[in-house]
């Protein structure tokens, strides 16, 4: 066997050339497809003035790195606020979403306790059909929240789809374990934190990332609820700087490019994700997969 | 990361006994006597209701906040859909505004711009099936294909990223690499060729919205099949192989029966999704086309209701899109279980 030793199964025929050529320039394809997009938000977001106006307004390859934008932005001002605002609106929501999803998941887990169907078809409705947009305003309004940051995480606190994965993979933990852990007098509590979670690290991590990203990267229901423009968080203030083009209020006596400034707040908005999902993504194949597939 | 702790845990349980989770036990809420129940789960007489709950009552707490946040937040405003009914105004509020019956609805399906949203939305979804919906199939059979782990891994993670970046940031991107003044224009400028218009061409937005969204999902979407792959029974492909078939005719004989339940299963799901096409990101993008190509169902309900006020009328429109959108899953289910397979959900 060569160095690039496979796992092709025996009586599988070896490639032909032609197989392998087109196989490997739609793989690269793919990849480039997916990489050069953020590339060339990067490179203009660090590039000096002269070279992004030397390459026409967005940069490729940076020749001479600058991080100004970032300084710019960074230092207090609009945007600066809403990255604040879309950090904590993050952690609180996830935190409240992870707990009232793993408490929910669990209380759901076993079979036969009072009310068992019913409230898991509460539940599982909800997946079939949504509350359209006009009823959810006017509840969030109804309840005071209008304006407030609770709007941004409670109306998406509970998801169905994840209380049901979680739940499925509960299930699917042997219930000696859970005996045993009773026998030895565990209540519900101790047996959730000591026997369960442990197990469940990988999709509690897959779930904790799903909701995660919904809070980060959500824009309508700040749209919809978010009545003053100071409680903005970051998604709607890219917006309206970078899609709808307002200018981004700079001060000192050499401000940054405004492409450079705009393309610093899409790389922010982007770095949570690409920081994060290293560590998630290879929980993704098994965490997600037994989940949905036995679901 | 599983087997070694369940293993441990498993040895522990004859040898050890209670000795280290007791302690622990005692002091845990919700728990007063540490007495062994299980009896208690498989009662030998039926308990009542009162019973019943005050044995599960740890488990009923902690259902409750879940819940609770589902009736508010999902329940609550289905219930709130009696406004389509009425005609409703914010001021006096949903208990003292008057009934009006089916008008609403008379309104809503008298109107040219409901129904050029759509039109839009099912063009929209037609696009997607046909377009898209392929794609992650492919993506599927080529990643495995592929019998370098680290390679196929490797892929696997750049093309599942795009999934989790925000419609507005995905706006955006696509804004620098194919607008005006993007990446591909300016390179056609230097040549000294002429600029293509992608972004806000009326013709082309409906492929560009397939085109976001292919980048976005494809990859992520492929995570289902690439796993109802890898549970083929190899032995087939080997007999398959032994008997003379070739690789195109593994494909169509093994790999795709093997995926026939999940293709229909994400089929089912497309459906119901007919008629909410990508909210976002046609909210982010109706202003560069104009409403006559832009407009899908949700924007119209958006701008219609939320912008205009005509919150009644808006509310029918989503109460109609709702009772399609069950209806269609659901006879889509019962096709499914005529044609012997299992659907979203089973009869039991």
């Amino acid at each position: 066997m060569s160095k690039y030793a496979t796992n092709r199964p025996i009586w599988m025929e070896r490639p032909t050339v032609l197989g392998r050529v087109l196989k490997s320039l739609i793989l690269v394809a793919m990849v480039v497809a997916v990489v050069f997009p953020f590339l060339v938000v990067i490179s203009t977001s660090i590039s000096s003035p002269e070279s992004i106006s030397r390459a026409g307004g967005l940069v490729v390859i940076p020749t001479d790195v600058s991080f100004d934008a970032y300084a710019e932005i960074l230092l207090g001002g609009v945007v600066s606020r809403a990255v604040l605002i879309s950090v904590g609106v993050t952690i609180v929501g996830t935190l409240l979403s992870l707990t009232c999803t793993i408490f929910a998941a669990y209380g759901l887990s076993r079979r036969g306790s009072f009310g068992h169907g019913p409230l898991l078809t509460i539940a599982l409705v909800t997946l079939f059909f949504a509350p359209g947009i006009i009823p959810s305003y006017l509840t969030v309004k109804s309840l005071g929240l209008l304006d407030s940051y609770w709007a941004l995480i409670l109306p998406t606190a509970i998801n169905a789809f994840n209380l049901v994965l979680l739940r499925n993979f509960f299930l699917g933990i042997p219930s000696e374990l859970l005996d045993a852990a009773r026998i030895d007098g565990a209540g519900d509590l101790a047996i959730l934190r000591r026997v369960i979670l442990p197990l469940s690290k990988a999709i509690t991590t897959v779930i904790a990332m799903f909701y995660g990203v919904a809070y980060w990267n959500s824009f309508f229901s700040a749209l919809l609820y978010m009545t003053s423009e100071s409680k903005w968080p970051l998604q709607l203030i890219l917006r309206v700087f970078v899609l709808e083009g307002q200018q981004i209020g700079v001060s000192g006596e050499a401000p940054p490019p405004q492409q450079a400034l705009q393309m610093a707040i899409v790389v922010i908005a982007i770095i949570p994700i690409l920081v994060v999902f290293p560590f998630v993504q290879r929980h993704f194949t098994k965490g997600v997969i037994t989940g949905a597939i036995k679901g | 990361m599983h087997k070694p702790n369940l293993a441990k845990l498993r040895q522990k349980r004859p040898s050890q006994g209670g000795q280290d989770v007791e302690p622990h036990a005692q002091t845990e809420r919700g728990n007063p006597s540490p007495r062994v129940k299980m009896t208690s789960r498989r009662p030998k007489h039926r308990q009542n209701a009162w019973q019943r709950s005050k044995r599960d009552r740890v488990l009923l707490l902690m259902v409750l906040p879940g819940m609770l946040l589902f009736v508010v937040f999902h329940y609550l405003p289905l219930l709130g859909n009696v406004i389509a009914f009425q005609d409703y105004v914010p001021f006096i509020g949903i208990r003292n505004s008057p009934f009006v019956g089916l008008s609403n609805f008379q309104t809503l399906f008298t109107d040219p711009a409901f129904w050029n949203a759509v039109r839009n939305t099912l063009v929209i979804t037609a696009l997607n099936l046909l377009l898209f919906f392929p794609v992650p199939i492919a993506i599927a059979l080529l990643l495995d294909s592929l019998y370098h782990d680290r390679l196929k891994g490797f892929i696997r993670s750049a093309i599942f990223l795009p999934h989790f970046i925000s419609w507005v940031v995905i706006v955006a991107l696509f804004q620098q690499i194919l607008g005006g003044a993007g990446v591909i224009n300016q390179f056609f400028l230097q040549q000294g060729w002429d600029t293509v218009q992608i972004i806000g061409n009326e013709s082309l937005f409906k492929l560009l919205l397939v085109a976001q969204v292919t980048w976005k999902d494809a990859g992520w979407a492929s995570i289902i099949l690439t796993a109802a792959l890898a549970s083929i029974d190899g032995s087939l492909y080997e007999s398959a192989t032994v008997d003379g078939a070739g690789y195109w005719k593994r494909l169509w004989h093994i790999s795709l029966p093997g995926l026939r339940p999940v293709i229909i299963l994400l089929l089912i799901l497309r459906l119901g999704d007919a008629l909410s096409v990508g909210f976002e990101q046609v909210l982010l993008q109706r202003s560069s086309v104009g409403p006559a190509a832009g407009e899908v169902l949700d924007t119209y309900i958006y701008y219609f209701g939320v912008q205009n006020g005509n919150w009644s009328v808006a509310a029918a429109a989503g109460l109609f899109k709702g009772i399609v959108a069950l209806s269609l899953v659901l006879a889509a289910n019962k096709l499914a279980h005529k044609l012997g397979e299992d659907g979203v959900y089973t009869k039991k």
